[in-house]
């Protein structure tokens, strides 16, 4: 593939993404007009009620006299600068607000997706090679059991389990109350990170592992791996060299494609957990029925997940050498 | 969702019945194999046991699930079998009454998935070219919002209500349904039979609903109960965030109420959640059934 063709490739991807991230403004734009009530109804409630003038010059001042569409425009063009409203519960922009909260939660997500996409495929890959022993069984159990509970009770049961029976974990949070300096700082964190980690991991072995194992004996049955096999290649060689990087194709598209469900069992994970991210947001502003908050962790979580989405596409591109062509 | 659950072009071919034996009908062939897969009738089983649990265990089990009747925060087997909640509720009978909504919830938003995930590949996959192109642009918008942050959006901005959290719930999962029956569509559309009825004169609706439809429906029906599993978990998820119907009880609930009292009662939030649990392991358990049963060549494999 030439330069210029994969300019032009990576220009109509972004172009797409761009176009779906707008989509996801206008939505919100619309769940705003929807919603019961207007802003200023909101402010007004917040000040504990106004005279008919200030009301009406509040409406002028937020351009709600105007026609939905200059509304819509208006509202597009803010979102574009960065502006994505005002919270009056937290007394923040928006912006500044979530900015705050993502750490916290990529931490979360990225260490669950490590850990359930490399147990998952090594559990799978594993047992690809003997579908009918004991080891098989067990993944296809304990697949069951991921996907069958609750992941906010997954969390719960562990926080009885070792937090509280055998209490090596802390209960909830991110931080000790005192925070350790320097690296201690990082391992207090990396303690507090484990169950919450694990909690959101479940699920995604459950799947990962199921997913490998399917996509595992599927490759291993091929021709090519019978040629491996008959120019001498070691065992290891076939199964982890040309079984598992053709087995891992499935894996790697799901990854993407899951992204965003990740993120959503992030909201529940956080919650139990008490762990300062985005999804524990979402969760306090329902409480206080902060739209505003609420609507742009909406659009702030699919510009995250689009990222992860391109992201995804290059993993592709190195692990399967046939795509780079087309 | 999962691959295994796409059948295969082939996939009869593989099963030639033995000459001498007499052909059964193929809806009772595969009647047969699903009862005598052992973890599906255990589905089926369990799921029987559950239903008759919420239909008429509140009635039989007789205690008010909504009224204080005992000390809070009592342990199971201390006055009431699995204890009570921070307001001195029976949680046994909050699991009986919660079902209902639970189960309602899931069953009626699963339909509603299924019935749009549909519509839309039905669509995509039988016109293709620019309806395709235009339909899986939209599948893909709902595929990048966070499903459970979309719903949570959904029920804080209209209220919680029964019809809006299955709306909410029913609206934001039909993608993956949707790939699916796409995928279907596009695979069968181009068959012998499909061209010879279209060639015969049948019209678009005819052709998609009565010649393609069937044909593609056991892969459908396979994720179906994926996505009744998924969306009961879903009502359970926004139940524990506070966001059910305030006026019932649901199992999600129950959990999210009590979750303050997670380290001195355990039984508050442990006993709703197997209840959710061994509900979603039986209709999984049913649904691998299913797909053992319509899907020979996995059955082998498997």
């Amino acid at each position: 593939m030439d330069f210029y063709q994969r300019m032009t490739s990576t220009f109509w991807r972004l172009l797409e993404a761009f176009l779906l991230v707008m989509a996801v403004v206008v939505l919100n734009f619309l769940l705003i007009q929807l919603a019961p009530g207007d802003p200023v109804e909101v402010i007004v409630g917040e000040m504990g009620g106004a005279t008919e003038e200030l009301i009406a010059q509040l409406r002028v001042q937020y351009g709600l006299d105007r026609p939905v569409i200059e509304q819509l425009g208006i509202y597009v063009g803010k979102v574009l600068t960065g502006d994505l409203g005002y919270s009056y519960y937290f007394n923040t922009p928006v912006l500044d607000l979530l900015l705050q909260r993502v750490p916290a939660t990529v931490i979360l997500v990225m260490s669950a997706l490590v850990l359930s996409v490399i147990v998952g495929t090594f559990a799978g890959a594993l047992t690809a090679k003997r579908p009918d022993g004991m080891g098989s069984h067990l993944v296809t159990v304990i697949s069951l059991v991921g996907y069958s509970a609750p992941v906010f009770w997954i969390g719960m049961m562990l926080i009885i389990l070792f937090a509280s029976i055998w209490p090596i974990f802390p209960v909830a949070g991110m931080y000790s109350i005192r925070r350790p300096d320097g690296f201690a700082y990082y391992l207090d964190i990396a303690h507090h990170l484990v169950l919450p980690a694990v909690t959101l991991a479940t699920i995604y072995i459950a799947f990962y592992s199921r997913l490998a194992r399917t996509s595992m004996i599927e490759v291993l049955g091929q021709d090519y791996i019978r040629t491996a096999r008959a120019k001498g290649l070691s065992e290891s060689k076939v199964g982890w060299k040309h079984g598992l990087r053709n087995g891992l194709i499935p894996i790697v598209t799901m990854v993407g494609l899951q992204f965003g469900q990740l993120f959503a069992g992030a909201v529940l994970v956080e919650t139990v957990f008490n762990w300062p991210g985005l999804g524990r947001l979402a969760y306090e502003s329902i409480l206080r029925r902060d739209y505003p908050t609420l609507l742009g962790i909406l659009l702030f979580s699919a510009v995250l997940v689009m990222i992860a989405n391109a992201l995804t596409d290059l993993a592709y591109r190195w692990i399967d050498p046939r795509i780079r062509k087309t | 969702m999962k691959p295994q659950a796409i059948a295969t072009p082939d996939a009869e071919a593989n099963t030639a019945p033995p000459p001498a034996a007499k052909p059964d009908h193929p809806l009772r062939e595969t009647l047969k194999i699903f009862i005598k897969n052992k973890s599906a009738a255990g589905g089926l089983i369990l799921m029987g046991i559950i239903l008759f649990g919420t239909i008429f265990g509140p009635m039989l089990y007789g205690v008010d699930a909504y009224e204080m009747v005992w000390m809070p925060l009592s342990p199971p087997g201390d006055g009431t079998p699995l204890g009570t909640d921070y307001i001195g509720r029976d949680i046994f009978a909050g699991i009986l009454v919660g079902g209902r909504v639970t189960l309602t919830v899931g069953a009626i938003s699963a339909i509603m998935t299924v019935v749009i995930g549909i519509l839309v590949g039905a669509l995509a996959g039988y016109f293709g070219g620019r309806v395709d192109a235009a339909l899986m642009k939209f599948t893909e918008f709902f595929q990048v919002l966070p499903s459970l942050l979309l719903a949570m959006v959904l029920v804080t901005i209209f209220a919680p209500s029964l019809i809006t959290i299955i709306f909410a719930i029913g609206i934001v999962g039909w993608a993956q349904v949707a790939r699916l029956t796409r995928a279907e569509f596009m695979r069968i559309g181009n068959l012998e039979y499909v061209k010879a009825a279209r060639a015969a004169g049948a019209r678009d609706m005819y052709l998609m609903f009565r010649v393609i439809l069937p044909g593609s429906l056991p892969p459908i029906i396979v994720s179906s109960a994926l996505v009744t599993g998924a969306s009961i978990l879903f009502e359970a998820g926004l139940g524990y965030l506070g966001l059910g119907d305030p006026n019932t009880l649901s199992w999600g609930m129950i959990i999210g109420q009590n979750q303050n009292y997670l380290l001195d009662a355990w039984w508050t939030v442990t006993c709703p959640g197997i209840a959710i649990f061994l509900t979603v392991l039986a209709i999984s358990l049913i649904g691998d059934g299913i797909n053992d049963a319509l899907n020979p060549r996995a059955r082998k494999r498997a």
